[in-house]
C-alpha cells in the first residue's frame, strides 16, 4: 500500500517535472526567436545614437564597442549567458544596465497586474458561475449581452472614455497615473482606479465567458444529475460538484486572460503614462534600444509561460485521477 | 387490497424536439406498487423507462416537462411539490441508482463524501453516524475492505464495486422507495450476479419498495414481483413476473422474449478444414518494448487459434481480458510481440508497416460503436465509396452501382445512401458499418461486440444478417462478445479468454457440457435464466481466500488463481497449469483432471 502510494506520488511528480521541462525548452526557443527578430529590426543602434551627422569611423567604433560587429550566433550566445546570470546588458539609450531599468519598472507593472487580477478574477468567476447556474434565464442572457459588448470594445477606447468621464468631466481622478509617492490608500486608489478599471473591463468579460462554458460543461455531466436526484440545491450542485471539476479549464481561462493582460498593459501604460515595463519597452522600440527590447520581450514571454505552466499544474494537482494514478 | 404505496396515473411527459415542437415521449402510463414490492419497467432503449423512473423523483430532464397525470408516493403528490419540497423528497424519501455508476460518481470527490452526502443534505445524521452506517452498508453489499474503501476516489475501484457503492449511497437515507435504472447493464455477467444478489438482499431485508428499470428480461425475472412492458412511451402489458414470462399476451412482449433466447444460426454440418487464419503462441500488448522484446503492458500471452475457411470462431471473456487487442493484432493495428499469425497459408508480417494493401483488404474489422467509425460529416455513399476506391479501385458509376449492391446486401434501402450517419438508427448504423467492411470484399471479418450497443431485437437481426452473409459470401468471422448466448448462437468454435490467456477452447457442442475450465463454468453459471427463482436457487459462491502469496511466484501461474473456487493449494499457486485436451476435443488450461472438474460442475449444462 505504502509502496503503491509512493509510486503514485512519483508519477505525479514526473508529470509536473515534465511540464516544467517543456516550459524551459519553450522559453529557450522563444529567446532565439526574440533575438532573431530584434536583430532584424530596421535601423542601426549605433547610427541612431550618434545621429545622422556622425562620421562612419565614429559609428564603426561604437559598433565595435557595443559588440554589433560580431556574428549573430556569438552575440546570441553571449546574450543567453548574460540572461542566465541576470546580466541583461546595457541600455544604449540610457547607458545604464538594463537590469537596473527593469528593476525600477517591473515591480510597478507587477503591482498593476496583481491589483487587476485581484479585482477581476473573483468578479469574473462569480459572473461565470452565476450565469452558468441560471443558464438560459433572463439573468444569464443579460450577463451574456453585457460581457459580449465588453469583449467587443477595444481597451484604448475604454481608457479614453474613462479619462474623459472621470478626469475631464467629473474631475474625480487624475488623467495620468505616474505612481510616484503613493502614501495613502486614497492616493493608491486615485492612481490605480482608471488603469485597473480599463484592464478589468476586457478580461473580466473573457474570463466570465470561459468560466461559464467550463461550468456548464460540467453541469451537463451525469454526476450532476445524480447530485440533483440526491436532493442537492442548485448552489450546492454548482459549487460542490461542478466547480471542482471545472477548476482545470477555469485555471486555463484565467491564465489565458491574465496573459492577455500583458498585451493590454502596453496600451494602458502608455495612455495613462504609467511607468511600468510595457511603457519601457515601447520607448525602447522607438529608440532602437535593442538590449532593453530584448529583455522586456523575454520578461513578457516568461510571464506568459509561467501563467500557462501554473494553470497546467493547478489542473494536474486538482485532479485525483492524475494525483492518484 | 390496501392503498398501494406508489401509484402512477395517466402520466404523460412531453419533450421538445429539435424543431422546437413538443411531442409526448411518455403517454398515459399508469401502474401501482404495493409496499415492499419490486416493480420492473422493461423495454428497449428510447421506450421511456428512464423518463418514467425519474418522474418518481419529480424530475424531468432538461427539455422535458410533465404534461399530465399524477405520481403519488404514500400521501405525497409528487408532481405538485414546490422546489423546496422536491429537495426534501429526492434522496430522502425516494432515491435513485443510475445506470452508469462510473458517470454518476463525481470524479473529484472521495467515495465516502458522496455516499454520505445525502444524509448531510437532508440533515438526518451526523457525519460520523452516517459514516458508520455507510460502512455497515458496504459490508451488507459484500464490498471488499468496507472500512477503507470510502477513502478512495471513484477511479480507484472497479465498475461492479462502484455500482454497489451507489446502492449504499441510495440506501443511506433509508428511503421508502428506491429507483434502480439499469443498475447492472454496464457490468460483466460474473460481476452482475454479485450485484444482483446484494441488491436483492438489502431491498428484501429492509422491505423497501423498488422500481427496477431494465431491458433484460432474465435479470428482471430475478428481481421483480411485477413487470410493466413499455414501448414507445406506452404500456403494452403488465402483470405478475411469472405470468409475463410464461403467458405473454402482447406481440411486443413475445418478440422481447424471443430475442432473449437466441436461436442457433449455425449448422453442425461438416465443413472444409483448410485453415484461413492460424495464430500460434501469440503475445501482444501496449507500451514501450523492453529488452526482452515484450511490451511494457502485456495483454495477450500464448494464444493459439485456428479459423477454418468459412467458419466462425467466437471469443468470449470479460471486459479488459484482451478480446479487442486480439482482433487488433490480427487486423495489423497492434504489432504482435511474439508468435506467428498465418493467413491463407502465408505468414502475416507482425509489423504492420510490412503488410501489403492486399493483406489489409482481406481482413476487415467492425467495431461495437459505429458512431466512432462513421464520419458524421459524410454521406453513407461517400463512406462506402472510400474503401471501394482504396481497395478495389472502383470509382465513378461503377462505385455508385456497388454502393447500391452493398446496401442491398445489408438489407438497407438504397435511399439511405444520401443520408448522414446521424439520421440513422443504431441498428442501421451498424449495418452501414458492416457494408463498409464488405466493400473491401474481405475473406475474414473481425466483429468486435457488434451487437453489444444494440437492443436485443435489433441485435438479433444483425446476427441473422451475419449468418446470411456467411452463407452467401462464404466469409469467415472472428466473433468477439462478452455474451455467451450470442456467441453460442453464431459460432462454430469458441475460445474463452481470461486475463489475456486462453483458458478453454473447443467446438460449440463441446462447450455445451462439463467439464469446463472453472472460469468458463463461472461464466456459464452466471448468465441469468429466463425464469423466476433462478437467482435464489443458486448455491452461494465460495472463494477460498488466497493463503499467502509467495514472495517469488513462478511466472505463468493460472490466471484465474485468485478467483477459482476449485484451486488446489500447493499446486495451483506453485506450478503453471498444463494445457489438457479432453475426450470431447476441448482444450482446458487447468491442473484439475476432466472428471474431477465435471464432478463439481454437474449443474452447469447449457440448455439452449
Ligand atoms: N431531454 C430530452 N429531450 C428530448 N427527448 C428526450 C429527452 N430525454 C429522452 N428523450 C427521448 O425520450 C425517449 C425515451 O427516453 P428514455 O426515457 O431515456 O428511454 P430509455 O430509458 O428506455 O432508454 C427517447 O425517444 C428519447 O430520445
Ligand atoms: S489451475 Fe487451479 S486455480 Fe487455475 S483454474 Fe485450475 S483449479 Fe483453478
Ligand atoms: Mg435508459
Amino acid at each position: 500500500m505504502a509502496e503503491a502510494s509512493r509510486a503514485i506520488r512519483a508519477s505525479a511528480v514526473r508529470l509536473v517535472l515534465n511540464r516544467v521541462a517543456y516550459g524551459a525548452v519553450t522559453l529557450l526557443l522563444v529567446s532565439a526567436v526574440i533575438f532573431l527578430i530584434t536583430s532584424w529590426l530596421p535601423g542601426d543602434a549605433a547610427q541612431e545614437l550618434l545621429g545622422q551627422s556622425a562620421t562612419p569611423e565614429a559609428v564603426a567604433a561604437l559598433r565595435e564597442k557595443l559588440g554589433l560587429d560580431r556574428s549573430p550566433l556569438a552575440r546570441y550566445g553571449a546574450w543567453l549567458r548574460g540572461l542566465a546570470t541576470g546580466d541583461l546588458g546595457v541600455s544604449l539609450a540610457a547607458n545604464t544596465p538594463v537590469a537596473d531599468l527593469v528593476a525600477t519598472r517591473l515591480p510597478k507593472s507587477l503591482l498593476l497586474a496583481a491589483v487587476t487580477a485581484v479585482v477581476s478574477v473573483p468578479i469574473a468567476l462569480t459572473i461565470g458561475i452565476v450565469s452558468a447556474m441560471w443558464r438560459g434565464r433572463r439573468l444569464d442572457r443579460s450577463l451574456n449581452v453585457a460581457t459580449l459588448s465588453m469583449v467587443a470594445v477595444p481597451e484604448f477606447l475604454i481608457a479614453t472614455i474613462a479619462v474623459l468621464v472621470f478626469a475631464v468631466k467629473l474631475r474625480w481622478l487624475p488623467a495620468l497615473s505616474n505612481a510616484v509617492d503613493i502614501g495613502s490608500a486614497s492616493q493608491f486608489f486615485r492612481t490605480y482606479a482608471m488603469p485597473v478599471l480599463t484592464l478589468c473591463f476586457v478580461i473580466v468579460a473573457q474570463m466570465a465567458r470561459m468560466t461559464r462554458a467550463a461550468v456548464i460543461d460540467q453541469l451537463n455531466a451525469s454526476y450532476v444529475e445524480m447530485a440533483v436526484l440526491k436532493g442537492a440545491r442548485p448552489a450546492h450542485v454548482a459549487l460542490r460538484h461542478a466547480l471542482p471539476n471545472a477548476i482545470g479549464p477555469i485555471a486555463n481561462a484565467v491564465a489565458l486572460s491574465l496573459s492577455y493582460l500583458l498585451g493590454g498593459v502596453v496600451i494602458v501604460e502608455s495612455i495613462f503614462n504609467y511607468p511600468g515595463i510595457a511603457s519601457l519597452m515601447v520607448d525602447a522600440v522607438t529608440n532602437r534600444d535593442i538590449p532593453v527590447v530584448q529583455a522586456c520581450a523575454m520578461i513578457f514571454c516568461f510571464a506568459y509561460l509561467l501563467l500557462v505552466l501554473v494553470a497546467d499544474l493547478v489542473a494536474i494537482l486538482s485532479n485525483p485521477r492524475l494525483r492518484h494514478r | 387490497m390496501a392503498q398501494p404505496h406508489v401509484q402512477v396515473t395517466g402520466l404523460c411527459v412531453a419533450a421538445r424536439g429539435p424543431g422546437g415542437s413538443e411531442a409526448l415521449i411518455v403517454r398515459d402510463v399508469s401502474f401501482a406498487i404495493p409496499k415492499g414490492q419490486v416493480l420492473a419497467l422493461i423495454g428497449e432503449s428510447g421506450s421511456g423507462k428512464t423518463t418514467i423512473a425519474l418522474s418518481l423523483l419529480g424530475y424531468a430532464r432538461p427539455g422535458c416537462r410533465f404534461a399530465a397525470g399524477t405520481v403519488r408516493i404514500g400521501s405525497t403528490d409528487v408532481l405538485s411539490l414546490d422546489d423546496e419540497e422536491l429537495y426534501r423528497l429526492r434522496g430522502g424519501q425516494v432515491s435513485y441508482i443510475a445506470q452508469s455508476a462510473a458517470a454518476a460518481f463525481n470524479p473529484m470527490k472521495t467515495i465516502m463524501d458522496q455516499v454520505v452526502e445525502g444524509t448531510a443534505i437532508h440533515g438526518t445524521l451526523t457525519r460520523s453516524a452516517s459514516e458508520t452506517r455507510a460502512v455497515e452498508l458496504f459490508r451488507a453489499l459484500a464490498l471488499p475492505d468496507p472500512e477503507g474503501i470510502g477513502s478512495r476516489y471513484p477511479h480507484q475501484v472497479s465498475g461492479g464495486q462502484l455500482q454497489r457503492l451507489m446502492a449504499a449511497m441510495a440506501l443511506i437515507t433509508e428511503p421508502e422507495l428506491v429507483v434502480l435504472d439499469e443498475p447492472t447493464t454496464a457490468l460483466d455477467v460474473t460481476t452482475q450476479i454479485e450485484v444482483l444478489r446484494a441488491f436483492r438482499h438489502v431491498v428484501r431485508e429492509r422491505g423497501t419498495t423498488a422500481v427496477y428499470v431494465s431491458h433484460d428480461l432474465a435479470v428482471v425475472a430475478q428481481m421483480a414481483d411485477r413487470i410493466v412492458v413499455l414501448s414507445e412511451g406506452e404500456v403494452r402489458e403488465s402483470g405478475a413476473t411469472a405470468d409475463i414470462l410464461e403467458r405473454p399476451r402482447h406481440d411486443y412482449t413475445r418478440s422481447l422474449l424471443a430475442a432473449a433466447r437466441p436461436k442457433p444460426r449455425t449448422t453442425d454440418e461438416p465443413r472444409e478444414d483448410t485453415p484461413l487464419l492460424e495464430v500460434r503462441d501469440l503475445g501482444a500488448g501496449y507500451g514501450r518494448v523492453g529488452a526482452d522484446g515484450l511490451p511494457e503492458i502485456r495483454v495477450l500471452d500464448a494464444i493459439d487459434l485456428t479459423i477454418p475457411r468459412g467458419a466462425t470462431l467466437g471469443v468470449i471473456g470479460e471486459s479488459g481480458c484482451g478480446k479487442t487487442t486480439l482482433a487488433r493484432v490480427v487486423a495489423g493495428l497492434v504489432p504482435a510481440a511474439r508468435g506467428e499469425v498465418r493467413f491463407d497459408g502465408e505468414p502475416l508480417p507482425t509489423n504492420l508497416h510490412q503488410r501489403t494493401k492486399e493483406q489489409f483488404r482481406r481482413i476487415q474489422i467492425v467495431f461495437q460503436n459505429a458512431d466512432t467509425v462513421l464520419n458524421p460529416a459524410h454521406t453513407i455513399r461517400s463512406i462506402l465509396e472510400r474503401p471501394l476506391a482504396f481497395y478495389r479501385g472502383v470509382t465513378g458509376e461503377a462505385a455508385g452501382r456497388r454502393v447500391a449492391e452493398l446496401l442491398d446486401l445489408v438489407k438497407l434501402p438504397g435511399s439511405l445512401a444520401d443520408r448522414r450517419p446521424a439520421e440513422l438508427s443504431g441498428g442501421q448504423k451498424q449495418r452501414v458499418n458492416l457494408a463498409r467492411a464488405l466493400a473491401a470484399e474481405p475473406d475474414l471479418i473481425l466483429c468486435d461486440e457488434v451487437t453489444s450497443a444494440l437492443d436485443t431485437v435489433v441485435g438479433a437481426a444483425i446476427l441473422d444478417l451475419l449468418a446470411e452473409l456467411r452463407r452467401s459470401l462464404g466469409v469467415s468471422y472472428l466473433f468477439i462478445s462478452h455474451d455467451i448466448s450470442t456467441v453460442r448462437a453464431v459460432c462454430d468454435d469458441i475460445l474463452v479468454l481470461y486475463a489475456g490467456r486462453k483458458v478453454e477452447s473447443g467446438s460449440r457442442s463441446a462447450l455445451a457440457a462439463p467439464p469446463y475450465h472453472p472460469y468458463a463454468d463461472l461464466l456459464i453459471a452466471s448468465v441469468p435464466e429466463l425464469r423466476t427463482g433462478w437467482l435464489e436457487g443458486l448455491p452461494p459462491r465460495v472463494t477460498i481466500p488466497i493463503a499467502e502469496t509467495h514472495a517469488a511466484q513462478p511466472a505463468g501461474l493460472c490466471p484465474f488463481l485468485d478467483r477459482c473456487p476449485l484451486r488446489v493449494p500447493g499446486l495451483c499457486d506453485r506450478l503453471a497449469p498444463p494445457r489438457q485436451r479432453f475426450p470431447s476435443g476441448k482444450e482446458v488450461l487447468c491442473h484439475r483432471e476432466g472428471e474431477d472438474l465435471a464432478r463439481h460442475q454437474l449443474n452447469t449444462a447449457i440448455t439452449t
